[in-house]
């Protein structure tokens, strides 16, 4: 705050002649603040990046050592053997594949049917869908396990991915693109005999890319990360998935092989830092869709 | 978000099509909307029910009789120290790391909204925890508090202070905790603050200075007011988002030393999964979902009051 402050004064005392000494002075400040942010946020990625090079010397030694004098890169082949990391990656590939994937269907479809359609007591439906939000997941872990449970489907994909494949958000965030769009193109396609499923896909959707590329990404990054309804969902080694698996990697009582440790994390959050750099404005406005729309 | 939503409800379109197909587009309508709401009904609602009945019972997962014991859970947890605890360190929890949201938060989205050289380098880089995996987070920070080998011995010494044992000292676990996740989550409510400075009309600022008002007043009298629905919005999700923490927790942790950083979730996982007590769990997990509750409905009443006014 005091930076804003700082720098206005600079800006506002323009008739005074210390101006150019107090604006040098506040932008310098701002720089140190810029400089500080940004190490305090790149330091412990960088940590954990050199860390994944170290050999257990240069681990157990303090002061620790910045930048390893000769990278252990066989801490990448040895992590990913400590645990069945193949296959944590073929089981968080295949629930974000698939959760990803119903979920922008059930996305698509229920804002479609919300937007286009007609059905007596539509708002009502719509205000049960909105209502969904207010109950996270944490809360139904129990009784959703005990169905998960009789259904048969503990340690199996349909028991990680579907109670998580129903959506209220991105459904919403759809609707909402979907009341901008023009009746009228959507009227000539109809009287030309195209059918709903038609309409949506090859006109709406179409038309919506950027917000159906949001909520696509939003949901990727959720899935991957996916932490406690896997944990409560599995209990075979084989079926889990990579954040758990990360997590047995950890030794609470000490004498961790932090190289080895951190060889995993940067395998596990890679294929995301990918995405981030890849589509990163895409990923922010749908994170802070709900607060610029509020 | 969601009082948004009813506000466009009612202005919906009115369907494509003749009235000819009026049935037919009811039944469409229906195929349509079903997976959803299927889903949403047997994993989202039904569940809340069922666990409503649940929070009544002694129950181990196990055994095929649930006995029926009112409300014995809830008074139980309000009474005794242990869930105490867990209200006190989930509120702890909450409350320092909505403040860090609010004051860093807004503090980072000032100093990135100045024209500096690599801003937007820098907000990549505070955005960036955001949206990687809690667990793997939670792992850098154990290997950066170690208190032997680890980076924050290395920043304490340099100050003179040497390393408490974070992670198994009941006194410091949940400092660390909270460091972790604010580390994690700040570039939200940095972003989205930045986003709240941006929407402010420049001419409110050029109308204060004419009016002779000196930076720090403008700030006061401008920026904050105008930011005070952005404010309102951190504050609700912040709170919402730290009542469901559990990853970080979970993996550096696991609720510990003793109950230290037991809050909420991880309270009614160890309840539920390792303890099987079902119907404390159920109750605690009910506890859980009415404070959240009256949270969105603060968020609700807010924003309706704002569509009225506005």
């Amino acid at each position: 705050m005091d930076i804003t402050a700082d720098e206005a004064r600079g800006r506002s005392r323009g008739v005074q002649e210390t101006q150019s000494r107090w604006a040098g002075l506040g932008s310098v400040m701002q720089y140190v603040l810029l400089l500080l942010t940004a190490l305090v946020f790149i330091v412990p990625l960088f940590w954990m990046a050199t860390a994944s090079l170290k050999g257990l010397q240069e681990i157990y030694t303090f002061p620790p050592v910045w930048v390893p004098t000769q990278p252990k890169w066989e801490n990448y082949p040895k992590a990913w053997n400590a645990a069945p990391f193949t296959r944590f990656y073929i089981n968080t590939l295949i629930t974000t594949f698939f959760g990803v994937g119903l979920e922008i269907v059930n996305a698509a479809l229920t804002a479609y049917a919300l937007v286009f359609l007609r059905f007596p007591g539509k708002n009502l439906i719509f205000i049960v869908l909105l209502a969904a939000l207010m109950i996270p997941v944490q809360v139904t872990i129990l009784p959703n396990y005990l169905t998960i449970a009789a259904l048969g489907w503990l340690n199996t994909y349909q028991g990680i991915i579907l109670p998580g494949a129903s959506v209220a958000f991105t459904a919403f965030l759809l609707r909402q693109h979907f009341l901008t769009l023009p009746t009228a193109l959507l009227e000539a396609a109809r009287l030309e005999g195209a059918g709903h499923l038609q309409l949506l896909w090859r006109i709406v959707l179409p038309l919506s890319r950027p917000v159906l590329v949001t909520g696509i990404l939003i949901s990727v990054v959720a899935k991957w990360n996916d932490f406690l309804w896997p944990l409560i969902v599995t209990n075979r080694l084989n079926m889990r998935v990579l954040p758990i698996g990360l997590s047995y990697l950890f030794d609470r009582e000490g004498n961790n092989q932090w190289g080895i440790i951190m060889a995993a994390t940067i395998f596990v959050v890679m294929p995301i830092v990918i995405l981030f750099i890849w589509a990163q404005r895409h990923i922010i406005s749908g994170l802070i869709a709900g607060a610029t729309k509020g | 978000m969601s009082v948004t939503a009813k506000r466009t409800a009612r202005n919906g379109k009115a369907g494509i099509g003749g009235k000819g197909r009026l049935h037919r587009d009811h039944l469409i309508f229906l195929a349509f909307v079903a997976p959803n709401f299927l889903l949403l009904g047997l994993f989202t609602y039904w569940p809340m029910v069922y666990q409503s009945y649940l929070s009544l019972t002694r129950w181990d997962l196990i055994s095929p009789t649930k006995q029926f014991v009112g409300l014995e859970n809830y008074v139980v947890l309000f009474g005794g120290q242990e869930f105490q605890r867990v209200l006190f360190n989930t509120f702890y929890f909450t409350g320092t790391v909505l403040l860090g949201s609010i004051v860093l938060g807004l503090g980072l989205a000032v100093l990135l909204n100045q024209r500096l050289r690599g801003r937007n380098i820098v907000r990549s880089v505070v955005f960036a925890p955001v949206i990687l995996s809690g667990a793997a987070i939670g792992l850098v920070w154990a290997y950066i508090f170690d208190p032997t080998y680890g980076l924050m011995r290395v920043l304490l010494g340099a100050i003179g202070l040497s390393s408490p044992s974070w992670l198994t000292d009941t006194k410091w676990a949940m400092p660390a905790i909270i460091i972790v996740y604010l580390w994690k989550n700040l570039g939200y409510s940095a972003i989205v603050y930045l986003a709240g400075l941006q929407n402010i009309p420049q001419d409110l600022y050029e109308a204060a200075r004419v009016d002779g008002a000196t930076p720090w007043q403008s700030f006061r009298n401008v920026t904050l007011p105008q930011l005070s629905p952005t404010t309102f919005f951190i504050v609700v999700t912040t709170i919402l988002g730290s009542f469901q923490a559990f990853d970080i927790i979970a993996v550096m942790t696991k609720g510990g030393p003793v109950n230290a950083t037991t809050t909420m979730v991880w309270y009614l996982y160890e309840e539920g999964f390792v303890a099987f007590r079902a119907g404390r769990a159920a109750a605690a997990a009910m506890i859980l979902f009415v404070l959240m509750l009256a949270v969105t409905l603060v968020q609700v009443r807010y924003l309706q009051r704002r569509v009225h006014y506005s």
